[in-house]
């Protein structure tokens, strides 16, 4: 919208024509009541000279970012989902500055990559790659394209458009609020229009996630571990615009593991996770081998992998069993075969 | 030399954010310097040393910070300039949130944490809403969906900065702010004439000027009082 007719029109008649200025006024504490018919210059003339000092308001500046910010809405709103059908990554250099030995590696959408390797190797390097769309811009020199294109730089700055969302190991919630508000509030930042749906499909399938339920009114800073993984999955797949989701270890407690991943891939995510986990690397349709900040190794998991997964997700099953008898008071007393095949 | 100013609250990252993003800036053969201002107290410019790093404190005491900032701004640019850094970082705390001295023409970067309240970036003055850049810490300790919620209200404040999220402990995001700090055409030699991007409160009352006594009679200058009626 041209700047003439920006400082032209009421601020009623901007209102009706984008509703989601409103919280554009109220998040900078600037009252409307009463005058509504104003044009923008007219209502920063308002102000006397005490109130433009004391609140610091910077009308010239607020006019622009008003401009600024409808233009970021319509965009954000107008346009069809970016849909996010291959990731590529272009081989760069590793720390000694030889270069990586692998043509490119092109991840699909609903896909799970495990990244392994040792510590220092260079793991979180190739995330953080992926996550800024290096473009020989990084100490690697590897490069992403999004689509089999050079991406768009909006992938880097913008605060609704990112490639990437992350499922940190510390899943802490610091706000005080219910597990429903808390959600309705992502929900809002992120202008989904049937928010009741959304909200209880989240509350819904995280629940599928935990051991133990809860409900939508539990405080989100009294749910356990395993609860908050499962809202913040839940919560991630489904809301989050990103189409790259990032995991950092999913911790074994509390959670299915692997319904989470299916939640992921079945809102079209493509799944990118650095573990030391045996299970979670041969979840993987593939895996990245990391070396010495360099890609080493691309390796499909095979068949038999596959096979040999089932048998150590039996394994696990009997140690977390256990660990619940540990748990509950019992003594163990032999090992249990019947378990294991 | 490039002059970058670095604000935000206490405690939100600044410093974290800026050693690491030095680290970067210095591969890539940089020269860089800081200009460490506080109030009454700070521990900064040892870190600052200890990473190889030139650093001047200045504390502003009794004075308020940030007039106390833009009245030395000058001479340490003048210091960075004679010493031919390539880049030199101020780092303040805004202190009253309301206002930071950023400069018309100067890089201005305002460092605030997902920690302090998704109510946060409505409450801050200039220093947020008139920034560049907006770095975002602590990422780590809070869930995506706060992240998102986050990242969300610091746009609607300042639509046209550059977010960006820094882990200020892993140094995650660093690399990625150190390409956007140094700006051929944004060199200097001095100050000199340039202007503040917003001006900062007309505080001068007789308690400024060392007044304790209490009551209306003793209250001079720039005075206002709160409405009390209804
Ligand atoms: N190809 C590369 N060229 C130059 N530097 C690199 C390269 N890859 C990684 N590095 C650097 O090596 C350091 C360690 O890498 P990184 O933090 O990614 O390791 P990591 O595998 O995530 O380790 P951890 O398991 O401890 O988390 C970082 O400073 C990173 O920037
Ligand atoms: N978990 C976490 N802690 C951080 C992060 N950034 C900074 N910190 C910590 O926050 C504290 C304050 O950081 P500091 O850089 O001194 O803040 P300053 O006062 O703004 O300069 C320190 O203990 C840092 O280690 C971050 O991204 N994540
Ligand atoms: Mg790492
Ligand atoms: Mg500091």
């Amino acid at each position: 919208m041209k700047k003439t007719e920006l400082i032209s029109k009421k601020i009623s008649s901007l209102l009706n024509e984008f509703p989601f200025l409103s919280a554009f006024f109220n998040d900078n504490g600037l009252e409307l009541k009463g005058k509504k018919e104003l044009t923008l210059p007219e209502y920063f003339a308002e102000f006397d000279e005490d109130e433009i000092e004391d609140r610091a308001i910077d009308a010239e500046n607020l006019i622009s970012q008003i401009g600024e910010f409808i233009e970021q809405m319509i965009a954000f709103l107008g346009k069809d989902e970016d849909i996010v059908k291959t990731v590529t990554i272009l081989p760069g250099t590793d720390k000694s500055g030889d270069k990586e030995d692998f043509g490119k590696l092109e991840i699909h959408q609903g896909e799970i990559i495990s990244i392994v390797g040792p510590t220092g190797s260079g793991k979180s390097r190739l995330l953080g790659d992926i996550e800024w769309v290096a473009q020989s811009d990084t100490p690697t020199s590897r490069k992403i394209l999004v689509n089999n294109d050079i991406p768009d730089n909006k992938w880097r700055f913008s605060s609704s458009d990112k490639l990437v969302a992350q499922l940190s190991q510390n899943m802490n919630f610091v706000m005080d609020l219910s597990v429903f508000e808390f959600v309705e509030l992502h929900a809002e930042s992120r202008l989904v229009e049937n928010k009741e749906d959304v909200i209880s499909r989240i509350i819904n399938k995280a629940n599928d996630l935990a051991g133990e339920k809860f409900s939508p009114d539990t405080p989100i800073t009294s749910l356990s571990g395993g609860q908050s993984r499962a809202l913040m999955i839940a919560d991630t797949a489904i809301l989050s615009k990103s189409p790259i989701i990032l995991i950092d270890e999913i911790e074994n407690a509390g959670i299915d593991r692997k319904r989470a991943l299916k939640l992921l891939l079945s809102e079209d995510k493509i799944v990118l996770m650095a573990t030391h986990d045996p299970i979670l690397a041969l979840m993987g349709d593939k895996r990245i081998v990391i070396k010495n900040g360099g890609i080493y190794k691309i390796i499909d998991t095979t068949e038999e992998e596959r096979t040999i997964l089932s048998t150590l997700e039996e394994m696990d099953k009997t140690l977390l069993a256990y660990r619940t008898k540990l748990r509950s008071g019992e003594i163990i007393t032999e090992i249990q075969k019947e378990n294991i095949n | 030399m490039n002059l970058i100013t670095v604000s935000g609250p206490p405690s939100s990252g600044k410093t974290s954010v800026i050693l690491k993003t030095i680290e970067s800036l210095k591969k890539k053969g940089f020269k860089v310097a800081v200009a460490k201002f506080d109030c009454l107290y700070t521990d900064d410019d040892k870190l600052y040393e200890k990473a190889g790093i030139p650093v001047k404190k200045g504390l502003s005491g009794a004075l308020c910070p940030d007039h106390y900032f833009v009245s030395n701004v000058e001479e340490i640019t003048k210091w960075g300039v004679d010493n031919k850094f390539d880049i030199l970082i101020s780092e303040s705390a805004g202190l009253c949130n309301r206002c930071s001295p950023y400069i018309k023409g100067i890089k201005a970067v305002c460092v605030i944490d997902n920690l302090s309240g998704i109510n946060t970036p409505k409450k801050i003055g200039p220093m947020l809403k008139s920034a560049d850049i907006v770095v975002i810490t602590k990422g780590d300790i809070v869930s995506q969906a706060e992240r998102e919620v986050f990242a969300s209200r610091v746009n609607t404040v300042n639509p046209a900065a550059a977010i960006m999220h820094i882990n200020g402990l892993t140094g995650q995001g660093s690399f990625e702010l150190s390409t956007l700090l140094y700006d051929e055409s944004l060199n200097i030699e001095t100050l000199k004439g340039k202007e503040l991007r917003f001006p900062m409160p007309s505080a001068l009352c007789s308690y400024c000027l060392g007044e304790t006594r209490i009551g209306e009679s003793y209250q001079m200058g720039n005075v206002r009082k709160m409405k009390m009626e209804d």
